[in-house]
């Protein structure tokens, strides 16, 4: 992105980004492709928009519009708003805690190639017979009746980023344990880097029973076992439990670490520390930990009885009492504060009443008995776009501008960012709140079309005006992103000139090797008790001397690619073996040499040494730590 | 719920936004115009957290608007340092401590009624000849259709349910292909149809709210069961219990007819139609057969029914239910996508038989005129 890496031809460039293990590559990669699975998985929400505009409309046809529906959703969780969430703690993470790289920067590496061909060989399903259509739950009894190969990609697609998630979540835990700067100790660690650990730790806790359930589905379609066929003895709901024994941590995942960037946001432009920082630390891992024991909320209208629902009830509502404490101590961060407008800050605050609205009415949601109405109605839509908008890609948003100058060395146009907030804000409200009323007002989630004459039209018609806002709103972003590229108006180490943690003590973009030498931490926001000592650096913990360093490696990338190129073996040895071995014959060699490739690379990684290298003392003396080496 | 409405001083929050609400929507689809004692119990509970989470924002809102105009860097000046505040722990107390006692005044009625809606006892209540008192229906839901058979009563019908008002009545759901959800939303919330297992639950209709919705509710089906999920529904005709047993009983009669007699021609032509095309193979005409293992909706009351496919609306006239028909039959395919009825096109089904069909189809009655 900057002009040394232009320089260098682009042949130079991609491959220095396809080998790459340095965590703020890693967090481009992550944004670039994150953020086109957020404009695929946001056309798609146009497309879903558009048909339900008016009743009875013939837009898409119903096929299509369930295949858009599960896309839209699988997208926007796994595809966008989560590899989003991995590009800024990439990004973020080890420069808050005053370390030069993750602890594990290979495996850093592989969990973005699996993630990213996963979400390539899910979305190739569009141009391959038709994508997954059973819903982002994929309920067992509908999945396993779907035709063609959409929920066969669905499942070995997600399979494949679930482990890259997995190996980034494990990663993250391990670097925010070990790697940390000399008195950067758990209680000094920023929200953000917080919020990071109890997500991992949700990730770590939640992704197997994803695993386990898909591979119960991966056998049932591709091998013809049996777990979810009731008339051979399999039982549908185990995988409704498992599905969401992962899938309500998986809402956790997303939300703490859009916490962590808005405690970040507020405290920085309110110039004040956290408010109740001990209190936040302790109700997210509250949060984090009460996420695994309400899954069943999900579930009310399954018939667990009357018993279970109760005691999952009471639970769901007991989350609402450390996600309250943490929304008055952001409100009594800025009280007393000195509050600036950045576009940052401007989400952030945005983010407190519609996370708040969004929260309401999950505990609405949670009251078992009136939840009879409101599931699988528009208002369970209306609810989690709430928080995940309101929450999550507020909180994406703000990270975007706030941590770009960071990441790119760049400032994002403030009027264009406030532009596109406004509109955003708009738009997600105009299109959202009014779903709420549709829900109760008899509206089905999950549905194709309306017919006219049931009271509906009207607020599906402001819904839909609300959703061309938030496009436009994107495409303007879009622009900013573009001409502050194009300008290329580089920045210093603390552009806002308002940070308080380490990531704003040195050069944007940080040099290879982040720290010349680690810093010392004194403190919470170490930089801000620096700055009110007149420094305006960090004191270093250690003299100067050689820097170990990973070498790059091309063989993340390969091992992700064997298990692409197995997972079209997997599927279409389906209709090899339908058709009596006359045509695919080409599928089972195709997944034995994929599975090679994977099983190769791991061996060449186990059996050759990689002992990476050393920056010498006297090449860190000569650079003069302006705008980073490349 | 017993004590919901007991917290007085939530009532006239409750009775304004009850107020608001009751405007939303319409009288034979909406939660919010609740139509049956399970539908007010579960609106009343809505009621109750709308309330608490009205006051929880009102709260934030007073702070929030304060603290954002208050402490604006413009207005205080760039060199303002504020007072780096470690936190409260009173402040703390409060915000916890007041939040869990919001909660427990919306988890005590939450919990009661979650019990009072699963206690589905009153199925197995029998008089002294062992005769069950309750009316149980039996839903069974299937690829865009549903069946709706009364087990005790030994009859079936198919996409209009036909309840007695103000009494409880007990469904036993299941599903027979994938997973559906039974839901009315006028008069209760709703429960899965599982393909694994039977659920149970009761909904009663209160007979004066439903004369607001011309004694017709709609039924949704609110489970993603595949493309024409959205138009999976059905509807729900309520009759006074007196009328409801007249109902029973002409069903009853309508079943041990044997061999149908017919004065006019077109529908005897129509009626041959039905069996030549073997419509007869997965739509009985009689209220007795078929009974849980139908491939598609009973007909005997067709000529009753206020909709055809649950999706087009016969009400106008006699000519437009006609005109449905022929639609329907002719257009299936396209009407409900992926529905497993096959299509009657003009070298199928030729125009005079497709007249004589409907003619037939429209004299299926049993109760009305």
């Amino acid at each position: 992105m900057s002009t040394v890496a232009q320089k260098r031809g682009f042949l130079a460039v991609l491959w220095d980004y396809l080998t790459t293990v340095d965590h703020k590559k890693i967090a481009i990669l992550y944004l670039i492709s994150g953020g086109f699975f957020f404009l695929v998985g946001g056309l798609e929400a146009m497309f879903i928009r558009i048909q339900l505009a008016v009743p009875d409309n013939d837009f898409v046809s119903a096929g299509l519009y369930n295949e858009l529906l599960t896309m839209h959703g699988t997208t926007m969780i796994f595809l966008a708003a989560m590899p989003l969430l991995f590009a800024f703690m990439n990004a973020v993470v080890p420069l808050q805690i005053g370390a030069r790289d993750v602890a594990f920067p290979f495996l850093n590496s592989l969990g973005f190639w699996l993630f990213f061909f996963g979400g390539v060989f899910l979305n190739l399903s569009w141009f391959m017979g038709g994508a997954p259509d059973a819903g982002w739950t994929s309920y067992a009894s509908l999945s396993i009746a779907s035709p063609g190969h959409g929920i066969d990609f669905y499942v070995l697609g997600l399979q494949i980023s679930g482990a890259g998630t997995l190996i980034a979540g494990i990663n993250f835990l391990v670097t925010i344990i070990n790697m940390r700067a000399p008195g950067m100790t758990y209680m000094r660690m920023p929200l953000f880097t917080w919020s990071t650990f109890v997500a991992s730790a949700l990730i770590l806790f939640a992704f197997p029973p994803l695993t386990v359930g898909l591979f119960l589905m991966l056998f049932d379609r591709m091998f013809g076992a049996n777990f979810f066929n009731v008339s051979m003895g399999g039982n549908t709901i185990i995988w409704e439990h498992l599905f969401w024994i992962f899938g309500h941590p998986e809402v956790y995942i997303l939300i703490l670490p859009a916490f962590g960037i808005f405690s970040d946001i507020i405290s920085t432009f309110s110039k004040k520390r956290l408010f109740g920082y001990a209190a936040m630390v302790f109700a997210t891992v509250l949060i984090g930990f009460l996420g695994f024991m309400v899954w069943a909320h999900h579930m009310f209208t399954t018939g667990l009885g009357p018993t279970a629902n109760a005691i999952f009830a009471v639970a769901t509502m007991a989350i609402a009492v450390p996600t309250g404490v943490k929304i008055f101590n952001w409100l009594l961060t800025m009280w007393g504060g000195s509050i600036r407008f950045t576009t940052p800050m401007l989400y952030a605050v945005a983010f407190i009443p519609s996370f708040v609205a969004g929260g309401v009415t999950g505990v609405m949601l949670a009251s078992a008995a009136a939840d009879y109405q409101y599931h699988d109605s528009y208002f369970v839509v209306a609810h989690f776009h709430y928080v995940i908008i309101g929450g999550v890609v507020l909180g994406l948003l703000a990270g975007t501008h706030f941590y770009w100058p960071k990441m790119f060395g760049t400032m994002l146009n403030e009027t264009l960012g406030k532009v596109t907030f406004w509109l955003f804000l708009i738009g997600f409200h105009g299109t959202f709140f009014v779903q709420h009323f549709l829900g109760l007002m008899g509206m089905p989630r999950r549905i194709w079309k309306y017919l006219p004459g049931q009271g509906l039209d009207l607020f599906n018609m402001i819904s839909t005006i609300g959703a061309f806002f938030m496009a436009i709103a994107v495409l303007v972003l879009l622009y900013n992103i573009v001409i502050t590229q194009v300008k290329n108006v580089r920045v210093g180490n603390d552009p806002w000139g308002d940070g308080r943690t380490l990531e704003w003590a040195i050069p944007s973009p940080p040099p290879y090797y982040n720290f010349k030498q680690l810093p010392l931490v004194r403190g919470l926001d170490p930089l801000w008790i620096e700055k009110m000592e007149g420094r305006t650096e960090m004191t270093p913990a250690e003299p100067l001397g050689d820097i170990h360093m990973p070498n790059n490696s091309f063989i993340p990338f390969v091992m992700s690619l064997g298990l692409f190129i197995a997972a079209f073996g997997a599927m279409y040895q389906i209709d090899w073996r339908e058709s009596g071995g006359e045509e695919f014959v080409w599928s089972l060699p195709v997944l034995i040499i994929g599975m090679l490739i994977t099983l190769g690379s791991m061996a060449v990684r186990s059996l050759k040494d990689d002992h990476g290298y050393h920056i010498h003392k006297e090449e860190l003396m000569d650079d003069t730590d302006k705008g980073g080496k490349e | 719920m017993k004590n919901g409405l007991k917290k007085w001083r939530f009532l006239p929050l409750v009775a304004a936004l009850a107020f608001i609400l009751s405007g939303c929507g319409e009288p034979f689809l909406s939660t919010l115009q609740p139509a049956g004692e399970v539908a007010q119990k579960q609106f009343n509970l809505m009621m109750l957290s709308v309330a608490i989470m009205v006051l929880v924002i009102i709260v934030v809102a007073i702070v929030y608007v304060i603290a954002i105009t208050k402490f604006r860097r413009s207005k205080l000046g760039e060199d303002f340092i504020p007072k780096q505040v470690e936190g409260s722990h009173r402040l703390e107390v409060i915000w916890t401590v007041i939040p869990i006692i919001l909660l427990l005044i919306l988890a005590v009625p939450t919990v009661a009624l979650t019990f009072e809606l699963g206690d589905t006892q009153g199925m197995e209540a029998v008089d002294e000849e062992g005769n069950r008192e309750a009316l149980v229906v039996d839903v069974r839901a299937n690829l865009y259709w549903w069946e709706f058979s009364y087990p005790d009563q030994g009859i079936v019908t198919g996409q209009e349910l036909v309840v007695p008002t103000d009494e409880n009545v007990y469904f036993n759901v299941i599903a027979s292909d994938v997973k559906h959800s039974f839901w009315i939303p006028a008069v209760g919330g709703k429960i899965d149809t599982n393909v694994d297992n039977m659920n149970t639950f009761y909904l009663s209709f209160d007979g004066e709210k439903a004369q607001d919705a011309d004694n017709l509710f709609y039924g949704k089906c609110a489970e993603l069961c595949g493309p024409s999920h959205a138009l999976m529904d059905f509807k729900v005709k309520t009759l006074s219990p007196d009328e409801f047993d007249q109902w029973v009983a002409s069903m009853q009669e309508a079943g041990e007819q044997e061999e149908p007699t017919f004065d006019d021609e077109t529908v005897a032509r129509g009626y041959e139609v039905y069996q030549e095309q073997s419509c007869i193979g997965c739509h009985a005409v009689s209220p007795t057969q078929q009974i849980g293992t139908s491939q598609g909706p009973n007909m005997t009351t067709f000529g009753e029914r206020s909709y055809t496919a649950g999706i087009l609306d016969n009400r106008e006239s006699e000519e437009v239910m006609a005109e449905n028909i022929k639609n329907w039959i002719r257009n299936s395919a396209e009407l409900k996508p992926g529905n497993e009825m096959p299509v009657y096109n003009e070298d199928t089904l030729s125009d005079e038989d497709l007249d004589a069909l409907t003619e037939y189809l429209m004299s299926l009655k049993v109760y009305s005129e």
